[in-house]
């Protein structure tokens, strides 16, 4: 009880006690709160740090639990996507894969996420997209864009605003699925002109590793140009074409289907990527936090114990001085 | 550094044949160094293919048919050894024994049958398409292969009897095209169903 007395007393002596130079706001509060010790006032800004602490508790929770969302969600469409593999392998097996084959239309489909927070994949995608475009831009070439994803279409709507052909977004509201895809497919290549068309997305090798990749697919005039060419798909025409009135139109048919199944297998590859580099955004996040976390614990100890030492002095030399 | 030297090695300007394809594409990479040079080149699916069994020479036939059937699910087989594969073409029921010349063919709705030894496993494949290597490897790609098994006759004859009567029953030319797939789709495997 005479404690409290007299720690209510040192309070209203500690204030005209305050050192009169002014605080730069731009130290911390906990550099602050020191200063105030050491001037000789008692400290009451264990409250501030007691803040801090609060919220980065807060922070580190939020993000441990989006972690773990994120997992369930990379769980569920892991074994989707690594189904989806085998799709795509056929038809390279039958046309290669020519990502340097010169065409005069390109259009290039970049697959991003919408949500945000997944780490750096959606700028490896756009740096990726643009060094594309760089590489078939020419004279008589032109190169389009068709975006997926919003993450995507904000930082290319920057500076080619003009070669965005088409963008789509929300594309993951519902699970994904092969006759959503086939429509997104069927749309682009309604609306687009093109010569070759090529898919930038990451692919999915393991929780930490996601290797930007892109897959082309030529249309059906440029595979019969270059199997006349001979060289990677000469051998072509060593194929009997069945089925349907005229060869052309079985490779049109060819075309799509490639499309669809190599859209197919990159967005599901996309979407178990950006997954994953939520799970290792929100785990270093939530490790970061923790470090944090523990920082200021320290911080609050020596801020309470300081305060508590100060008190005690001052007692002290109340005491001694009413003694004699 | 030691992996492009054996890039080149694989890929020259040869004709090159379903085995040996390339682990990536060079002139691609010459370029990209070039105008992109601070950025790794993108991965092609060159780098991802499984390895393909080599292609036999012209003169000799292999014994077996290696067949890959692929949906957009699953694999359901990949490399698995048969005699004889019957497929839905469009321009009928068509069989692939080993030897059989290259070709592409467009599939439509019907019963895939295959042949390994005495014993005949069929699926249902809704559409797709088959390529036959030179080496008698087979891809069939099929957006959806269900065993027959499977398949519940009942909900079919119901499914079937609800179409046509959509179909009667259709105004505008999209939902009597609709009407029409659903039929043909239904009528192929109630078929199928029973022979």
């Amino acid at each position: 009880m005479a404690m409290a007395a007299l720690r209510r007393e040192g309070r209203r002596i500690a204030v005209p006690l305050m050192s009169p130079h002014p605080v730069n706001p731009m130290r911390s509060s906990l550099a602050s709160s020191e200063e105030q010790v050491f001037s000789g006032a008692r400290s009451i800004s264990t409250q501030v740090v007691r803040n801090r602490m609060k919220s980065v508790r807060n922070i580190q929770k939020i993000t441990k639990a989006m972690k773990m969302v994120a997992a369930s969600k990379l769980r569920a469409i892991q074994t989707r996507a690594e189904n989806s593999r085998g799709l795509w392998q056929p038809f390279t097996a039958l046309l290669g894969d020519i990502p340097s084959v010169d065409v005069k239309k390109n259009v290039i489909v970049t697959i991003s996420s919408d949500k945000g927070l997944c780490g750096g994949i959606n700028s490896t995608s756009v740096k990726i997209s643009r060094g594309l475009h760089k590489l078939n831009s020419g004279p008589e070439k032109e190169c389009k864009y068709v975006i997926l994803g919003e993450k995507a279409k904000a930082q290319l709507v920057r500076d080619s605003k003009k070669d965005i052909e088409l963008s789509m977004t929300e594309l993951q509201k519902n699970p994904l699925n092969y006759t959503q895809v086939a429509v997104l497919a069927d749309d682009i290549l309604k609306n687009v002109e093109y010569d070759a068309l090529r898919i930038v997305y990451n692919k999915f090798q393991s929780v930490v590793s996601f290797v930007p990749t892109t897959s082309t697919v030529l249309s059906p005039e440029v595979v019969e140009r270059e199997a006349e060419a001979g060289g990677k798909l000469g051998e072509l025409d060593s194929y009997e074409i069945e089925g349907g009135e005229t060869k052309s139109e079985v490779l049109q048919n060819l075309a799509e289907f490639q499309f669809s199944c190599v859209m197919f297998n990159a967005v599901l590859e996309n979407a178990c990527s950006e997954q994953g580099a939520r799970m290792s955004a929100m785990d270093s996040s939530s490790r970061n936090a923790g470090d944090m976390l523990d920082r200021l614990t320290l911080t609050y100890n020596r801020t309470r114990q300081a305060s508590i030492t100060t008190e005690l002095i001052e007692i002290i030399s109340g005491a001694s001085a009413l003694e004699g | 550094m030691f992996r492009r030297v054996a890039v080149r090695l694989l890929s020259h300007r040869r004709h090159f044949s379903i085995s040996e394809i390339p682990v990536a594409d060079d002139l691609f990479m010459a370029a990209w160094r070039r105008i992109v040079p601070n950025l790794d080149p993108p991965k092609t699916p060159l780098a991802f293919m499984r390895p393909q069994p080599s292609s036999a020479s012209a003169a000799s036939t292999p014994s077996k048919l290696t067949i890959n059937l692929l949906s957009h699910y699953s694999s359901e087989l990949s490399n698995k050894q048969v005699d004889m594969v019957i497929v839905p073409a469009t321009t009928g029921q068509m069989g692939i024994l080993p030897g059989h010349v290259a070709s592409i063919s467009e599939l439509k709705a019907g019963l895939l049958s295959i042949h390994e030894g005495n014993e005949v496993t069929k699926y249902f494949i809704s559409s797709g398409f088959v390529f036959v290597h030179s080496n008698s490897v087979t891809d069939i790609i099929a957006i959806e292969a269900v065993p027959i098994e499977q398949v519940d006759p009942d909900s079919v004859q119901k499914y079937l009897t609800e179409f046509t009567q959509k179909l009667s029953a259709a105004s505008t030319d999209l939902e009597k095209a609709k009407a029409q797939i659903g039929v043909d789709v239904l009528s192929t495997l109630n078929s199928s169903l029973s022979g």
